[in-house]
């Protein structure tokens, strides 16, 4: 078949300007640490972690921290998973957005969230104290991933097809034991899933150890920022961020896994909903209410007391600098927004592109692709961030000054949700769609523009849209990155500002977390909004 | 004029589409009969450039398709479940071929207002294609076919999805419309009585293979092999001692004075006659379109029409 010249210059674009990017911001990096962590020093760091009482005890915590965590919160999450799965259209919507924002909220806004509920609630100190424990770690962790359990497994509870649970009540089973018999294997899929996904996000947890667990509690992510940022000690980091990888590409194998063996099943609008007990109902409304709603209400009102009363006092010391920040927190949340729309950018170019050769490249180049793009997701972003830090120290790439280095790792970790929203929308376009474009006489490349452009753009705003929040609320990467004034994203600043001891910038921290929270908070749901119009056909 | 000369396609080891030839004039209409699987699908879609072919050639008015993508080829195709752009609406779905021609606004217009009277439903520019039933969107494809005037429509299975009361009525239609649109039409389709309502020509197909081509009722009353007439929906193929015969089911009728006796099996009313099973003397079972009722168990004497039989070449 002839091959114009502009179309393989075209196809050579799609797929060079993708691997480049990755290969250069991702690759090289992560190969850095290898290197390091694997050379001289690095091997005799690595013997000395497996020596050393610290090291083994923070992986121990690592390992067990994520394990309770994942256990809280299926215990939480499942019952109300049940309720979720028999609710209506409408109704399952917004309750899926709803427990959707605290997942989506920035590491360090739930951390603060949580720092405002001990002092509100004196569990800052005394003999219930809270703060700089395993359980407020755990707690925020139940808190971030109950929406896991509750999506995973309520749709796909909505989607099973429940006259085998009447057939079983018929037949003779008990209320408990068809859900024993029943009910619970068929759900074993979906629970297995969502029970990888809360360990994995547990296991690689960051902003919240950091603040939350004190000084004392480490994890492998937290013991990597402060070899490299605190201690300049790039070799044990190295070794450390190496065990980190290695774990946590088990752990993305493991989650990959179990999510491919969960069988599609989704037969909207056939589902009959069974009645549910009122009190059930009640009980689950209020555990969500209270779990997820008191950090936020109370960041909310820590951010508004002003002296002995309420005001915006705190909101109005945002625009003035303190000693602890290099520029106001009103500049670092403009420039997080300015750092967001560069990220984004990157990421959906790249992110598409790459979907385009996820979808219709050649089997091999589209394997690749697929595993380059999706490893940013599972690689956790204190790995990344520590790997550009190391790897892109010398000329021709020193961007450690360089304003662009924030928004291109912001975008490393954007690009995942790009393609993971961009694949699927293309995969579902019928491929008889470009034969009938095609018959009716549409150029190869009119076929993408007619057929793939228009129909992928509304998983791309999805995607864009996710990518946005992610960078605005982005910490773990950015942590690693050299301070400067013009680098201050707001994430950072509230870092700065909770980590002040004592009460002074409580409030303004307050007041940044919950600006910080709602912007996140307006673009979420905005996709949430556009993708359940997506999924009610066009 | 379409030309397909020993048209050959084939998937690894299997030979989907062996050595196809034959021709379709102006606007004639050949309906393509076979079972699922046998590849008529697979010619269709080499016909229309969707499909790499192995061997042979396609012609159309003596001009070769080797080469032409199938935006180049001036065929039309509509598929089964349709493909209607979701992202378009009923009138953007119908020009996008005129679109794709460079045709300006104002005539794509006029050519979608054409078409959509021409398939019986004017006004429906403005729909969405996801509020559709079967049969609009059915049409709707017909039309959205038809309206960059290909010189050959290839129809694969186009009522296939469709239920039996509908069908009937498209099947009234179709032929209908397609003389109005003068378009030749190769319409692929697994049932023997949409085959015979809509061809001019008749061609059966199984394992790749061309097997009969003519006019429908001769195609019927005169099928060339046992499978071709078991296709057609013959049920009594006989092996005698001159070789295959084919008892047509209006064949026989009861005469106290017939030279056939047999045993009758079951009897059934469906309507204006008796479908009856009966077992000769010599075993053969036979399914015959009878006038009366026969009680099983009993016997009976039954008059052959000769010219009912067929003699089968093999």
């Amino acid at each position: 078949m002839r091959r114009p010249t502009s179309t393989i210059a075209a196809a050579g674009v799609v797929v060079l300007v993708p691997a480049a990017f990755i290969a250069v911001f991702f690759v090289f990096p992560v190969a850095s640490i290898l290197l390091r962590g694997l050379g001289g020093d690095g091997l005799s760091a690595l013997a000395d972690l497996a020596t050393s009482p610290r090291q083994r005890g923070v992986l121990w915590f690592t390992v067990w921290q994520a394990l309770v965590s994942t256990v809280l919160t299926l215990a939480v999450g499942l019952p109300a998973a049940s309720v979720m799965a028999r609710m209506g259209g409408r109704a399952q919507r917004v309750t899926r957005a709803l427990v959707t924002v605290p997942f989506v909220l920035p590491t360090l806004v739930v951390a603060g969230a949580f720092e405002g509920v001990f002092d509100r609630f004196g569990l800052d100190a005394g003999a219930f104290r809270l703060r700089h424990t395993v359980w407020a770690i755990l707690l925020a962790h139940v808190f971030f991933n109950y929406a896991v359990v509750v999506r995973t497994v309520g749709g796909y509870w909505a989607g099973l097809d429940r006259r085998l649970e009447d057939q079983a009540r018929m037949l003779g089973a008990s209320r408990r034991r068809t859900w024993w018999e029943v009910t619970l294997p068929r759900l074993r899929p979906a629970i297995a899933s969502a029970a990888a996904i809360v360990f994995l996000f547990s296991f690689t947890s960051f902003g919240v150890v950091l603040i939350l667990g004190g000084p004392r509690r480490a994890t492998l992510e937290t013991e990597i920022y402060r070899y490299a940022v605190t201690r300049s000690d790039f070799s044990t980091a190295a070794a450390l961020a190496l065990v980190q990888l290695v774990a946590v590409l088990a752990l993305v194998a493991v989650a990959t896994r179990l999510e491919r063996l969960r069988p599609i099943h989704n037969r909207p609008g056939r589902v009959r909903r069974g009645a549910l007990g009122a009190r059930w109902v009640i009980l689950n409304a209020s555990v969500a209410l209270v779990l997820l709603g008191t950090p936020i209400a109370v960041l909310v009102e820590r951010s508004l007391v002003a002296g002995d009363g309420y005001g915006l006092a705190n909101y109005r010391a945002l625009a003035t600098r303190v000693r602890q920040l290099p520029a106001p927190a009103t500049i670092a949340i403009w420039n997080s927004v300015v750092f967001a729309i560069a990220a984004t950018a990157m990421a959906v170019l790249v992110g598409t592109l790459a979907s385009l050769v996820v979808v219709h490249g050649r089997r091999g180049l589209s394997r690749l692709f697929d595993l380059g793009l999706t490893l940013p997701l599972g690689t956790s972003a204190v790995t990344i961030g520590f790997g550009i830090l190391i790897a892109l120290d010398e000329p021709p790439l020193d961007l450690r000054t360089s304003w662009w280095i924030v928004p291109i790792a912001h975008a490393l970790i954007g690009i995942p949700f790009v393609v993971r929203t961009m694949v699927p929308v293309l995969r579902s376009i019928d491929p008889r769609l470009r034969e009938a474009a095609a018959i009716l006489g549409a150029t190869p490349s009119r076929v993408r523009r007619e057929i793939d452009i228009p129909i992928g753009a509304r998983g791309l705003v999805v995607g864009a849209g996710f990518a946005f929040a992610v960078s605005l609320g982005e910490f773990g990467a950015t942590s690693f990155i050299p301070r400067r004034p013009e680098n201050l994203t707001a994430p950072i600043a509230l870092f700065r500002l909770l980590g002040t001891p004592g009460d002074l910038l409580r409030g303004q921290a307050m007041a940044l977390a919950v600006v910080l929270m709602v912007t996140v908070a307006i673009v979420v749901m905005a996709i949430e909004m556009l993708r359940g119009s997506a999924e009610g056909g066009l | 004029m379409l030309t397909v000369e020993d048209l050959t396609v084939r998937f690894g080891a299997t030979t989907a589409v062996d050595s196809v030839s034959f021709e379709l004039m102006g606007d004639e209409t050949l309906a393509l009969l076979g079972p699922s699987g046998c590849g008529k699908s697979t010619l269709l879609r080499a016909i229309a450039g969707l499909q790499p072919i192995d061997g042979g050639r396609i012609l159309l008015d003596d001009h070769d398709l080797a080469g032409a993508g199938p935006h180049e080829r001036g065929v039309g195709l509509m598929f089964q479940d349709h493909a209607l752009f979701p992202h378009r609406n009923v009138a953007d779905n119908i020009a996008f071929g005129p679109r794709m021609q460079g045709i300006q606004p104002e005539a794509r217009i006029e050519r979608v207002a054409e078409l959509l009277d021409l398939v019986g439903l004017p006004g429906f520019g403005a729909r969405s294609v996801a509020t559709l039933s079967g049969g609009e969107a059915q049409r709707v494809a017909l039309a959205r076919a038809l309206a960059p005037r290909p010189r050959v429509l290839l129809l694969d299975e186009p009522l296939g999805s469709l239920d039996r009361s509908l069908r009937d009525r498209l099947v009234d239609e179709l032929p209908g419309v397609l003389r109005a649109a003068g378009t030749a039409a190769i319409h692929v389709t697994h049932d023997h009585e949409e085959a015979f309502a809509v061809g001019d020509r008749l061609a059966v197909m199984t394992k790749g293979a061309l097997r009969q081509t003519g006019e429908p009722e001769r195609v019927w009353a005169q099928p060339a092999t046992a499978e071709v007439a078991r296709f057609l929906g013959h049920t009594n193929i006989i092996d005698g001692t001159d070789g295959l015969r084919v008892v047509r089911s209006d064949a026989a009728a009861v005469d106290e004075a017939g030279e056939l006796a047999v045993i009758v099996i079951r009897s059934r009313f469906q309507g204006s006659d008796y479908d009856t099973l009966v077992r000769s003397s010599n075993g053969d079972e036979l399914r015959l379109t009878l006038q009366e009722r026969l009680v099983p168990g009993t016997e009976a004497r039954l008059r052959l029409d000769e010219t009912r039989v067929i003699a089968l070449r093999e």
